[in-house]
């Protein structure tokens, strides 16, 4: 079971940012290749997020999957809401799904 | 950890009776597999929704025993 100092912090970080990756690594340095994929995508886009590195704490990394009832990383929230994860984003990013949501939540993209 | 591909289906198709599935080894190391499952109980539902009945149906073995699988899920287009 997950510590609700975990689940609390999770909320807040997904409650105070409107683009938010949990993922392996930092957007910068990426440790896992289906992480780099998301952070890849966000780039091409254009679209300020923050980078929440799972890897420097296990109670995050077991704690998220516990949030979102998914069992593996990166997981993608876009105003608090979960999006998906590597194959979900990748497939409705190639599809302009992606584009289509943000715009929906009211997120800048750039013409891509 | 590996895990045969022939067991992954079938556990796929036991948790969703009606899905077609297939399977495809992408490193032929038993350990990265792309599955496309088509099934008209994805009807209606998210893509994340999707993607939770399939793991689902893999009973927690997805993020441990399988590390990798790619998963693209969809209702057949008529139903």
């Amino acid at each position: 079971m997950t510590d609700q100092n975990v689940i609390d912090r999770i909320k807040r970080e997904v409650g105070d940012n409107d683009v938010v990756l949990f993922m392996k690594g930092t957007p910068v340095f990426p440790q896992c290749g289906f992480s780099a994929a998301v952070v890849q995508v966000l780039t091409h886009l254009g679209v300020p997020f923050k980078g929440v590195d799972v890897l420097t704490d296990p109670s995050l990394r077991q704690g998220i999957k516990d949030f979102s009832n998914w069992p593996t990383i990166p997981q993608l929230y876009v105003k608090s809401e979960f999006v998906g994860g590597c194959d979900i984003i990748r497939e409705m990013f190639q599809s302009g799904e992606l584009t289509e949501l943000l715009a929906t939540k009211g997120i800048a993209v750039q013409a891509a | 950890m590996a895990m045969d591909a022939g067991m992954i289906e079938k556990l796929i198709r036991e948790g969703i009776p009606d899905a077609q599935v297939s399977i495809e080894d992408l490193r032929g190391d038993g350990d990265h597999y792309a599955a496309y499952v088509v099934s008209p109980a994805f009807k209606g539902k998210s893509r994340v929704q999707q993607h939770q009945m399939v793991y689902q149906a893999l009973r927690g073995k997805m993020g441990g025993e399988l590390h990798a699988l790619a998963l693209q899920t969809s209702a057949p287009a008529d139903a």
